[in-house]
């Protein structure tokens, strides 16, 4: 049991990152933009979250609260993955370009603008490192986050369990789980929710029906990528520790895309999707099995194909790709 | 009642241009309450252009818009739904996900949650006042055509329309659906709203409308009274010149068996039957005409004929000129079944996607019929060439040349290219789906033209319309397709536009269409069994009637 608890810890904890970029990306695509640039978002927000604490800190002094250095990272984490899908959007919303491209060339410049920057803050730093101080490390740490709980879990096993399976993370990972669930309610429940999902499914409908498509495509890419600047920035808090790491994200948000079609664009089940992956990319060190790493590495893509293969032969016509999604739309052509 | 104060929309003076053509060149329109206006006019004449300005998709290059008296700019959708223009387009605008009520409530202000049970009361109760039949939490995937325009105009009241702007809006459906939609027509001219549509169909026009709008080549012809006028009249205004309205139907040359077709059975996508069970024999110097509904199984039946499309079983046997012994090409492929020098045409509904390839020019496309002949690695071009050149001459094609992609041809053009190839390849089986789909009168009628000299000529001509007067007038027999079964075979020259239509809608029984294949005379036009076949057909109405009830 103490094995699964490890196990499954360690699976949540890699698979929050995922979970962010699969959220974003989910609201991305929902509003028919194709963004295969989340890698690239996931690198400019690990840089930018990072940088933002760093950079604080440097001008301003060690930080004493830990929701202040949540906050700053955050929000700056978000900005940069913002500003790196407004260049999308404005690229394939305003200029019409292809998505497949750009997505792709957004990749690239997002993880060679990280790197790069990483490089130059690392070398001009002391220790040729470029870190955060300990005290606001911690508020990235795992603890328990219900005391009363931990409490009980000192005389109970099942308590002890319960408290270890779902009380014991960072805040981040709360963070992604309300982001899903306020997504999940947002499409399928507002109007707000309705008219975006019209505009990935049916442009010309949504337009007919007096809906500001672009404007739509705008908010919603803008924001998808912030979610998914979220998701690099823990991957350089939590998962790094609040160290540059060169390359730190390391394909991570290619497994995203590749989550949402595992969630078959639901928010909700992306949360489970995150966990399974997460669980799939740390499997090598919890449970050996004497094959290459390189095996265990590529089974989350095998998981993806098999999802693919499942949906194409069930034919639902609900949980599938946004149909407009990928394609740009001008109202006058004829 | 003075007419000035019954006026809902004026347009005065619109023009609009696309790339220098002149869609639109100074039209002026005024739309009146308790009135259905009838915008007449040939493809290309710019009606949808025209009502495009009031529903906000485009805007006008020029010219004035009134709305109440008052002079509006229409820039956006949203706009036109502010001053109560709705507009139900050709290509439906529905999200196919949605539930109708999802599609009626979207992109409107309100609460950020939407109450869904107030929300399909207020369908009802819009849907009990016009005569609807809706089911709001229906998605419009499970729907059918009929039932999709009736979410589009229930969508356009719910937004509080009071001018309605429906654009082809029969073309889709049967007989007896276009008398329910114009029966709420009326309902809603009587209760006092504008409505305005669009068609080429003149006998709809002189239906259902009050007065009659014509354009030609965007410009303004004429406004008639629907109760002065004739067709011969209306036709004259929309062409701009005597058209004869009659289509020729030559009778049969020398029938003989050609192909024949037992218990021919495909899947859709879905997995679900797309046709299901189909005989039907095909004669040679006749058109054999296939109505039904929109989705019946046309596209798979042509396909399937064509070696196109997989087949869950059947047999298609086809029985050479010279009286051979018949061959057996289910499960062919295009290739094979043309190396036995079987020379089947097939002119699909999809003309530029299947058809022709859009971006290559005329003489390349007439190659893809040749390509494979001659010796060595190099095509000959020459040969397509001079065919191409002769296409353009005898089928009066209007292109700027043989190295123009067939993309920049107009669709009358572009079906003249495809049919053109087709027949120039001399073939025993011709089948066309929707051939006339798109076209000006003139097209049509070069296009039906064609059709005829074919069959004379001692082809099998498999003719897939759906308009069903032309079928009526151009076909020998006609086969109607319902949910992908044969529901009956008629003999076009004795049958009328409601029994077909009755046909179209009922899921008969198996034993009357195979019943009627089993006497292969009993619809034959040379030699009519008359009684026989009206007695068959009293019985399958009967047989619609019950199952109904």
């Amino acid at each position: 049991m103490d094995n699964f608890v490890n196990l499954f810890n360690a699976a949540v904890l890699a698979g929050a990152p995922l979970l962010f970029g699969t959220i974003g990306e989910i609201l991305t695509e929902k509003s028919g933009n194709l963004n295969l640039g989340v890698e690239g978002l996931m690198f400019m927000g690990a840089i930018g979250g990072l940088s933002g604490v760093y950079f604080t800190e440097m001008f301003a002094g060690s930080l004493s609260s830990s929701l202040l250095v949540l906050l700053i990272a955050i929000l700056s984490a978000f900005l940069c993955g913002c500003f790196g899908s407004l260049i999308y959007a404005f690229l394939t919303v305003t200029l019409r370009a292809n998505q497949n491209v750009t997505g792709l060339t957004l990749t690239i410049f997002g993880t060679g603008i990280a790197n790069f920057l990483g490089d130059v803050f690392s070398t001009s730093s002391a220790g040729n490192y470029m870190v955060i101080s300990n005290s606001a490390k911690l508020a990235f740490g795992n603890q328990p986050i219900l005391p009363f709980l931990a409490r009980l879990g000192e005389d109970s096993m099942f308590w002890n369990y319960v408290n270890r399976l779902f009380f014991s993370y960072n805040f981040l990972v709360y963070l992604g789980i309300l982001f899903a669930v306020l997504m999940a309610l947002f499409l399928n429940r507002t109007r707000v929710g309705l008219n975006l999902r019209a505009v990935g499914e049916s442009p010309a409908t949504a337009d007919a029906a007096g809906i500001a498509v672009n404007r739509y495509k705008y908010l919603a890419t803008v924001i998808g990528g912030g979610i998914c600047g979220i998701g690099g920035m823990y991957i350089s808090m939590v998962t790094a520790q609040g160290v540059w790491i060169y390359n730190c994200v390391g394909g991570r948000g290619w497994i995203a895309v590749a989550l949402v079609i595992f969630a078959t664009w639901g928010p909700a089940r992306a949360i489970l999707g995150g966990i399974i992956f997460g669980g799939l990319t740390i499997l090598r060190m919890y449970v050996p099995m004497g094959i290459p790493i390189e095996i265990y590495d590529l089974m989350p893509y095998v998981a993806t194909i098999l999802v693919l293969i499942f949906t194409s032969i069930r034919q639902s016509k609900e949980h599938a790709m946004p149909k407009h999604c990928g394609l740009n739309y001008f109202r006058e052509e004829r | 009642m003075t007419q000035t104060d019954q006026i809902a929309v004026q347009m005065t003076d619109i023009c609009k241009s696309f790339n220098h053509v002149m869609a639109n060149d100074h039209i002026s329109l005024d739309i009146r309450r308790g009135e259905v206006l009838a915008l007449l006019g040939e493809n290309g004449s710019g009606k949808t252009t025209l009502v495009n300005m009031l529903s906000g998709i485009y805007f006008p290059d020029s010219g004035e818009i009134r709305v109440n008296g008052r002079l509006v700019t229409i820039r956006s959708p949203r706009d036109a739904f502010a001053l109560g223009i709705g507009m139900v387009h050709q290509h439906f605008k529905l999200v196919d996900v949605f539930t109708a009520a999802e599609n009626i409530v979207l992109g409107l202000p309100g609460g950020m949650r939407i109450d869904r049970r107030a929300l399909a009361k207020e369908i009802q109760e819009i849907a009990a006042r016009y005569g609807f039949d809706i089911q709001p939490n229906k998605k419009i995937y499970d729907m059918s055509v009929s039932e999709k325009q009736t979410v589009e105009i229930v969508k356009v009241l719910y937004r509080g329309a009071d001018v309605l702007i429906l654009d082809e809006p029969t073309a889709v459906l049967t007989p007896q659906e276009t008398r329910k939609l114009f029966a709420v027509l009326r309902r809603m001219k009587a209760d006092g709203k504008a409505v305005v549509i669009i068609t080429h169909k003149l006998n709809e026009v002189l239906e259902v409308s009050d007065r009659v709008h014509i354009l030609r080549k965007g410009k303004y012809i004429a406004t008639v009274n629907t109760r002065e006028t004739t067709a011969q009249e209306l036709t004259e205004k929309m062409v701009g010149r005597a058209v004869s309205l009659a289509i020729e139907r030559p009778e049969p040359g020398e029938r003989k068996l050609r192909l024949a077709v037992t218990g021919l059975s495909c899947l859709n996508r879905d997995g679900l039957p797309a046709i299901d069970d189909i005989d039907l024999e095909l004669y040679s110097g006749e058109i054999l005409g296939v109505a039904g509904i929109a989705g019946s199984g046309q596209k798979e039946l042509c396909e399937a004929l064509a070696g196109l499309y997989p087949l869950k079983k059947g047999s298609i046997r086809y029985y050479p000129a010279d009286g051979g012994a018949g061959e057996e090409l289910a499960g062919m492929p295009p290739t094979e079944i043309l190396r036995r020098g079987i020379v089947m045409s097939f002119v699909p509904e999809d003309r530029l996607g299947m058809g022709l390839v859009a971006a290559m020019d005329m003489t390349d496309n007439v190659m893809l019929r040749s390509y494979y002949r001659g010796n060595g690695p190099f095509v000959d071009r020459k040969t397509p060439r001079a065919l191409a050149r002769q296409l353009i001459d005898q089928l009066e094609i209007v292109t700027p040349g043989v190295d123009t992609p067939v993309r920049l041809l107009s669709g009358g053009n572009v079906q003249k290219v495809l049919l053109g190839r087709e027949i120039a390849s001399s073939p025993q089986v011709l089948i066309v789906a929707y051939p006339v789909r798109g076209l000006d009168i003139n097209s049509s009628y070069t296009v039906y033209d064609l059709l005829n000299q074919e069959k004379q000529r001692g082809v099998a001509v498999l003719f897939i319309g759906e308009d069903l007067d032309v079928l009526l007038e151009l076909c020998d027999r006609i086969l109607v397709l319902c949910g992908g079964r044969v529901s009956g075979v008629v003999d076009a020259r004795h049958t009328t536009k409601e029994e077909i239509g009755l046909m179209m809608t009922m899921h008969q029984g198996k034993e009357t269409a195979a019943a009627a294949q089993d006497e292969p005379g009993f619809v034959e036009p040379t030699f009519p069994h008359e009684e026989a076949s009206q007695a068959k057909t009293a019985a399958a109405t009967q047989n619609g009637e019950e199952g109904r009830a």
